[in-house]
């Protein structure tokens, strides 16, 4: 729960749900409802290949613990996290992404 | 049947140009014995590791694209593997991974074109059009920002 809030922005967390609240809310305080819509990177762009090589590609991917970012905050979609997982793995076994950080 | 495969080795920053070469040299040896052929050679120069290999902080990155069979492969593994100068090695099989992008390109423009076609335009996207791009578009790939930040 806390490391959603801090991902997910100030007002979006656990907001907006019902839609009921949705209009008050847009009158009374500017910043509660609005949760972006997350795509994936992949899909977006259209990049087909996720390749290892690649390190700025991966980069934001790989949060400061130098962890695989989850779906659920990046937004990626199954088959390209599915891709994105084995090419951080192989990037990591060549030393250009950290396993941890100290 | 051929196969396509990757290998990027890190040779150790203590190695000299010619000792560099002189790996590649004998990597070549082994693919040109069992069979084989490199189809490119790239040195990625010197690079910053992201963790320390035994006492080692940089490496010299070279890849080879390598069409051989599965056995090669293995020498090859084998030959690094004994080989003190070379700090971490990886090999990866690209062909059938090649064939999958290449097939969904072709499937992404085959059916763009279609779509196009059917909407009676011409079949290649015609440069200045399209979406206009937003200025502050990008703004909604930033995950990491939150929504007080964006505005």
């Amino acid at each position: 729960m806390n490391g959603r809030k801090s991902f997910g922005g100030g007002g979006s967390g656990g907001r907006g749900k019902s839609s009921g609240s949705q209009q008050q809310g847009k009158d009374q305080q500017r910043r509660p409802m609005f949760r972006r819509r997350k795509v994936c990177k992949f899909c977006s762009d259209k990049i087909d290949d996720i390749n290892y090589k690649d390190v700025k590609l991966l980069m934001p991917f790989v949060p400061e613990r130098a962890k695989v970012l989850p779906r659920r905050i990046s937004g990626t979609c199954a088959p390209h996290q599915r891709k994105l997982r084995t090419a951080i793995m192989r990037a990591r076994q060549l030393a250009l992404i950290p396993y941890t950080t100290e | 049947m051929k196969r396509t495969y990757e290998l990027v080795y890190v040779v150790s920053p203590d190695a000299t140009d010619e000792q560099v070469a002189d790996l590649h040299t004998q990597v070549d040896a082994i693919v040109q014995r069992m069979g084989g052929q490199i189809e490119k050679t790239d040195n990625w120069g010197r690079r910053k590791l992201a963790y320390e290999i035994g006492r080692h902080k940089e490496g010299t990155y070279v890849l080879e694209v390598i069409k051989g069979n599965g056995d090669l492969m293995k020498e090859i593994d084998r030959r690094l593997r004994v080989t003190d100068l070379v700090i971490r090695h990886l090999t990866v099989r690209v062909d059938e991974e090649q064939g999958v992008v290449e097939r969904t390109k072709a499937k992404r423009t085959e059916t763009s074109r279609r779509r196009r076609l059917a909407r009676g335009l011409p079949a290649e996207r015609q440069p200045g059009e399209g979406q206009r791009g937003e200025p502050d578009d990008d703004r909604d790939d930033r995950f990491d920002m939150g929504a007080e930040e964006m505005r």
